[in-house]
């Protein structure tokens, strides 16, 4: 009897309970319509195959302007390119620190008045809910074609990026050392400088060399809407048929990304 | 750091004589630095298109009030390809960042010399290119229309879901592993049972994101011609239909809400 109970209680097979979703009927819910999803969708999209099959030469051309890339027929071109992104990368961050501070500090629940920080937290939404590119169309139809209109969209995207999350770290600083401080008769000025500041402070190195990098991939994209720097160079390239320079101002692209991304995460652990 | 002051009265510093010149010296280049920037980067900007600005998005501001309401009914069929973009260039990103994640995460590379430095490659050359200049190439190459966007969301995808992704299977329990590998498991069996069911939940908090990131960038893939809203948005444009603009861009505004609404949701059952 107790042999027979036991080979009742242990079944031999094993069927994996599921990870998400554990109930049934929502896995079949959302799998039939994931699928009828995927064949509506899958119809939308036309495919000219004769125009693919033409462009796969137009690829293979790429791949090798890629693969021996051509720096020197319009190295003017992508010179000034260059410039104008990297300063604008540079003035840009720097603009956008300055800003992002008051407006980050008036953003924190715990510093700031209530009229204050819905004023600052307004500013922030509206500058993270539109794209680059978009800001950058209205900013060259305002201030002309070139590196200014480019500055003033990077600028105008770092406040939003930077003040949120410089915002969220002063919420989440120490508070028995915003307290101390307080305790010994500090004015509010007093405290932001002698307890929150040190405390966000490795912090905010941080957030700038990250938005440095993304402002840097930006500024190579805004070009395309007029907004100055290499985008604008690797468009020209691109609409000329050279994929050879493309292919260097893409590599260059990538290659500046690297270096800024590594020194970025060497500073920042210099500063922490 | 306490110093000894004139009255002999010892008085704290925040930093000793050689931090504060070293972080003077810091400050001095920075500035210098940004300053010679601000100059480059000028030369050639002709002040009087900045100094009329105002009028100009005064003028900019009152054509594109009120916004042309009724040009929605041109936006729908833009507005489900762009959703289309960005659903289906999300998996074809997640296709091959699978694979690509694997082969970068130390733990699971065949090889740390060889293998890994590929992966590695591969995710920074698809993280530093923007989707938009991925559209630019390919259209060029396959010609305007959905099947660019696609690929072009699909490639930038690559490179974000795969560093994503092999982070997190660096960061598992390596104990289940083994549990795992001492049942006699195979390598395939391994990966199945021990570590899809650790990375599973940010696997899918991964896609998710990336794809609201997708529905933002697709509603401008259009511009260089890679289908979506941005082509109405490229065609409104260039014809200064600033009231068709404006409605383009509440039609983005209320998408990317929906979106991050969704992402956030998600993101929120699966974590």
């Amino acid at each position: 009897m107790p042999e027979q109970s036991l080979t009742q209680t242990y079944p031999t097979r094993w069927k994996r309970p599921p990870v998400l979703l554990t109930n049934p009927l929502w896995r079949r819910v959302i799998a039939v319509g994931a699928l009828v999803y995927l064949v509506l969708a899958i119809q939308t999209v036309e495919v000219d195959w004769q125009r693919v099959y033409l462009g796969l030469e137009r690829g293979w051309r790429f791949v090798q302007g890629f693969l021996v890339p051509d720096f020197t027929t319009r190295w003017n071109d992508i010179y000034y390119g260059l410039i104008e992104s990297l300063t604008m990368t540079l003035t840009s961050t720097v603009a956008g620190v300055l800003i992002s501070i008051p407006i980050g500090i008036g953003a924190a629940r715990n510093l700031a008045p209530a009229p204050v920080y819905l004023a600052c937290r307004s500013i922030i939404t509206l500058s993270r809910s539109f794209q680059e590119i978009i800001i950058a169309i209205l900013l060259v139809a305002m201030f002309g074609f070139g590196p200014f209109a480019g500055f003033l969209t990077l600028t105008f995207a770092s406040i939003g990026f930077l003040s949120k999350l410089l915002a969220e770290e002063i919420e989440d600083c120490d508070h028995s050392q915003i307290e101390a401080i307080r305790a010994t008769g500090a004015s509010w000025w007093q405290v932001v400088n002698y307890a929150v500041q040190p405390q966000v402070m490795p912090r905010l190195v941080g957030l700038s060399l990250y938005r440095m990098d993304i402002n840097f991939r930006e500024s190579a994209v805004i070009g395309i809407v007029g907004a100055g720097g290499i985008g604008a160079t690797l468009n020209t390239a691109i609409d000329r048929y050279e994929y050879d320079s493309a292919g260097a101002i893409l590599i260059i692209i990538i290659a500046i990304v690297l270096v800024v991304e590594y020194s970025s995460s060497y500073i920042r652990r210099w500063f922490q | 750091m306490i110093h000894a002051s004139s009255n002999e009265q010892p008085l704290w510093q925040h930093h000793s004589a050689k931090q504060t010149l070293l972080r003077w010296l810091g400050w001095f280049w920075l500035v210098a630095i940004t300053v010679v920037s601000w100059q480059v980067m000028n030369e050639n900007t002709i002040w009087a298109f900045v100094s009329d600005a105002p009028e100009q998005a005064v003028d900019i501001g009152s054509r594109m009030f009120p916004p042309a309401w009724g040009y929605i009914s041109n936006l729908w069929e833009p507005l489900w390809d762009t959703i289309n973009i960005a659903t289906l260039g999300t998996l074809l990103g997640i296709i091959f960042a699978i694979p690509v994640a694997f082969l970068a995460a130390t733990n699971t590379t065949p090889s740390t010399r060889f293998v890994r430095p590929v992966a590695l490659l591969v995710i920074v050359a698809s993280r530093s290119i923007n989707s938009l200049i991925w559209a630019l190439l390919l259209v060029a190459i396959i010609g305007p229309g959905l099947l660019a966007g696609i690929v072009a969301i699909g490639l930038r995808s690559i490179g974000f879901i795969a560093k994503l992704l092999y982070e997190a299977i660096e960061e598992i329990d390596e104990s289940q592993v083994e549990a795992v590998r001492a049942t006699g498991a195979s390598g395939v069996q391994v990966i199945d049972y021990a570590i899809v069911p650790q990375i599973l939940p940010a696997f899918w908090g991964i896609s998710v994101f990336r794809w609201d990131i997708n529905i933002r960038e697709s509603t401008i893939l259009g511009l260089v011609g890679a289908g979506g809203l941005g082509i109405q948005l490229n065609a409104s444009l260039s014809t200064l239909a600033w009231n068709q603009v404006a409605m383009i861009f509440v039609v983005i505004l209320g998408t990317v809400v929906i979106s991050e609404w969704v992402s956030a949701r998600v993101r929120e059952a699966v974590l």
